[in-house]
């Protein structure tokens, strides 16, 4: 074990963390008003990192841009465009398939991603390579005793937490909040309370589809590049951090992006070789799944007999 | 008409419809220019066409629900005319063996989704478990035959690992276990040296009793050794796949893919099932797996992505969830189309999400849809078989 990086670590997990929180807070969402489970959620946040890609290179070549103007361009330019698609998607797909087997809907999220993920790879310019994500944050660091923090780095970590805190005073203060609250509770009596069901729901999936596309340039700027093949490793991390929390629970949702960020921390100090912190990841999954079925704080409508 | 005379018309049209699919399959698989597949595949769909409008699916299911030997006779002499037929052409014989091994593969799949009710997104992955089983092996001086058996015993063994999270998880979060699984081994023959790392494992060639199955045999292609291992495996999976749904091992598999928890009160050992189907269906596809390894002679990770796992699903969906012999043509037109079609290669993936995306909005039954469990004998009666 090296420990010599350990603060380098512990900022490392905390931006992953913010990023797992934000993935894992849109599969809470959708699960919370409508029971499914939307297995193409990591691929939409890839394609927003592509928007925020196309916007960002779109605006370089119109003229000289002060970076922090691109970066609020691009970054509105994804949200709006993968809240559009979340919107789409559970229109076209998730609502008529409400009667369907669960089987059904799970198969067809999986195989919209799949699409998701072969159309940015096929019709992105030399798609299936990794690309470079522009720097649009400030890369000066500051020193705080021995430990140095980037600036985009706590950018990243602070940005990240205020959106999850603004999208949870939103849930709970606002009256769009209160609806999707009502819906997620009982749509039924919601409907009867004079709730617009199919508005609540398509209003959800903008939402999550919006975070998704914030973590995605989250990501973005972090690694400085994406790849059309992420998205997938990201959404399965997400739903297990929901799953670890429990569904439907927003603040579970949050603990198990953080959790789930520490477990893979500790894996990447413990191998010597890095790759095998995703190894260590997915059998963590499978263990805690074997564990604890339904999430370690479980799920709230638990229809064991 | 009487009973016999019946019986006399349907067989001659299953044999009539079984000739002209061999016909148009062969012609397929020769055929190079474009046009003229295009031609094949527009008469391959007109002919589906007037065949449902015949009734000719729904006959062929009864046939080969109560005359099994009816049917394999049927089924099985124009494929061998066939392989004969192409016996000088790699290719056709290479398409031939892929499509018998990948529908073996998903003949597993359909004993553990359709049957039993377990996702299983890591068909890939078991594919691959058998497929480096036996790239391992062959180098060590272990029979072939023996090394494939073992490569199915291996993901047999490796899934029995996922036993328990499987049998504690249902629905989304079973998904998730074997999704995780997938992904996990694909990353980890990425980066594990020992097993080749990306660029994967060369493999030695099969022997079987001093037959190698790289040699030309009896002065045809190659692939015609591997063409009849592949099928001979096939066959004998459908056969114990087939007389596991007919029998009351498929009728408890059935009660606990529709409710666990009647089934339960009856006295069925849910687990016992589950850990049946999901334990026996790894080992077919690692057989498929171990098989397709050895012919392919060279296997990487990227033979083994989630990708590849969706698209082993899409095959069962595509051929009707639970019916294995929706399975054969389902496979053919995922396997074959691509690689035949050099300008949809690429976007294969592409386009069969978005088929599988349809099938499901429209058609979620599939191209053969599963039969309702005949109790009795039906034959010569005008009895639907739909719910």
């Amino acid at each position: 074990m090296d420990f010599s990086l350990l603060d380098q670590h512990i900022i490392n997990g905390l931006v992953l963390g913010v990023i797992y929180a934000m993935v894992a807070v849109g599969f809470t969402l959708f699960f919370g008003v409508l029971n499914v489970i939307k297995f193409s959620h990591g691929d939409v946040l890839m394609a927003g990192s592509f928007a925020a890609l196309i916007a960002s290179l779109f605006l370089s070549q119109l003229g000289e841009f002060p970076t922090w103007l691109n970066l609020c361009i691009s970054l509105l330019f994804a949200i709006s465009i993968m809240a559009t698609l979340g919107t789409l998607i559970a229109q076209h797909l998730v609502l008529p398939l409400r009667g369907a087997p669960p089987l059904n809907t799970l198969l067809i999220t999986l195989m919209l991603g799949l699409a998701i993920r072969e159309a940015v790879r096929l019709f992105y310019p030399n798609g299936s390579n990794p690309k470079p994500f522009p720097r649009l944050l400030p890369e000066n660091s500051w020193i705080i005793g021995t430990m140095e923090i980037r600036q985009d780095t706590a950018i990243i970590i602070v940005g990240g937490l205020l959106a999850i805190l603004i999208l949870n005073l939103a849930i709970r203060k606002t009256r769009l909040g209160l609806s999707i609250r009502a819906v997620a509770q009982d749509p039924e009596t919601a409907r009867l309370m004079g709730i617009n069901f199919k508005r609540i729901v398509l209003g959800t999936f903008a939402l999550g589809s919006g975070l998704a596309a914030l973590a995605g340039v989250a990501n973005g700027l972090y690694y400085h590049e994406i790849i059309f093949d992420r998205g997938l490793f990201l959404g399965v991390i997400g739903f297990s951090a929901a799953v670890v929390g429990g569904l439907g629970s927003l603040l579970g949702a949050i603990i198990g992006g953080f959790l789930f960020a520490f477990l893979q921390t500790i894996g990447a100090i413990w191998f010597s070789v890095p790759a095998y912190k995703d190894v260590f990841a997915f059998v963590v999954i499978i263990m805690i799944m074997a564990w604890r079925p339904t999430g370690l704080l479980s799920e709230i409508n638990s229809d064991r007999v | 008409m009487k009973k016999q005379d019946k019986y006399l018309v349907t067989y001659c049209e299953i044999l009539l419809t079984s000739t002209i699919t061999t016909i148009l399959v062969v012609a397929f698989l020769i055929v190079e220019k474009e046009m003229l597949l295009g031609a094949i595949i527009g008469l391959g769909i007109l002919g589906f066409f007037i065949a449902k409008g015949r009734g000719i699916p729904h006959k062929i299911d009864q046939v080969y629900r109560e005359h099994p030997c009816v049917f394999y006779l049927t089924i099985v002499s124009p494929v061998i005319i066939a392989i004969v037929f192409c016996r000088h052409e790699h290719f056709a014989l290479f398409m031939i063996a892929s499509v018998a091994i990948y529908a073996t593969a998903c003949l597993g799949l359909t004993l553990q989704l359709g049957y039993t009710g377990l996702t299983n997104f890591a068909g890939a992955a078991f594919l691959g478990v058998g497929g480096y089983t036996v790239a391992v092996l062959t180098n060590q001086s272990i029979p072939n035959v023996l090394v494939i058996l073992l490569g199915g015993l291996m993901a047999a063994i490796i899934g029995s690992l996922l036993i328990l999270p499987v049998l504690r998880t249902r629905g989304h979060y079973a998904a998730l276990v074997t999704i995780a699984f997938a992904l996990l081994f694909k990353t980890f023959l990425e980066i594990n040296d020992t097993l080749g790392g990306p660029q994967g494992l060369k493999i030695a060639s099969f022997k079987f009793f001093g037959l190698d199955f790289n040699e030309p045999l009896l002065g045809s292609s190659f692939y015609l050794s591997y063409v009849i291992a592949a099928l001979l495996l096939m066959l004998v999976v459908f056969i114990i796949t087939r007389l596991i749904e007919k029998s009351w091992l498929g009728l408890h598999l059935d009660a606990v893919r529709l409710d666990e928890t009647v089934a339960s009160c009856f006295g069925i050992n849910i687990a016992a099932w589950k850990i049946l189907a999901f334990t026996l269906g790894n080992f077919f596809i690692g057989l498929a797996g171990g098989l397709y390894a050895q012919m392919l002679g060279h296997i990487a990770p990227t033979n083994f992505t989630f990708a590849d796992s969706l698209i082993l699903i899409s095959i069962v969906i595509l051929g009707g969830i639970g019916n294995p012999l929706g399975v054969i043509p389902a496979s053919f037109l995922i396997i074959v189309l691509p690689e035949k079609l050099q300008f949809i290669q690429e976007y294969r993936f592409l386009l069969f999400s978005i088929l599988v995306i349809l099938v499901l909005v429209y058609r979620p039954e599939g191209l053969l849809k599963r039969g309702l469990r005949s109790f009795y004998r039906t034959w010569g009666r005008e009895r639907k078989l739909e719910n």
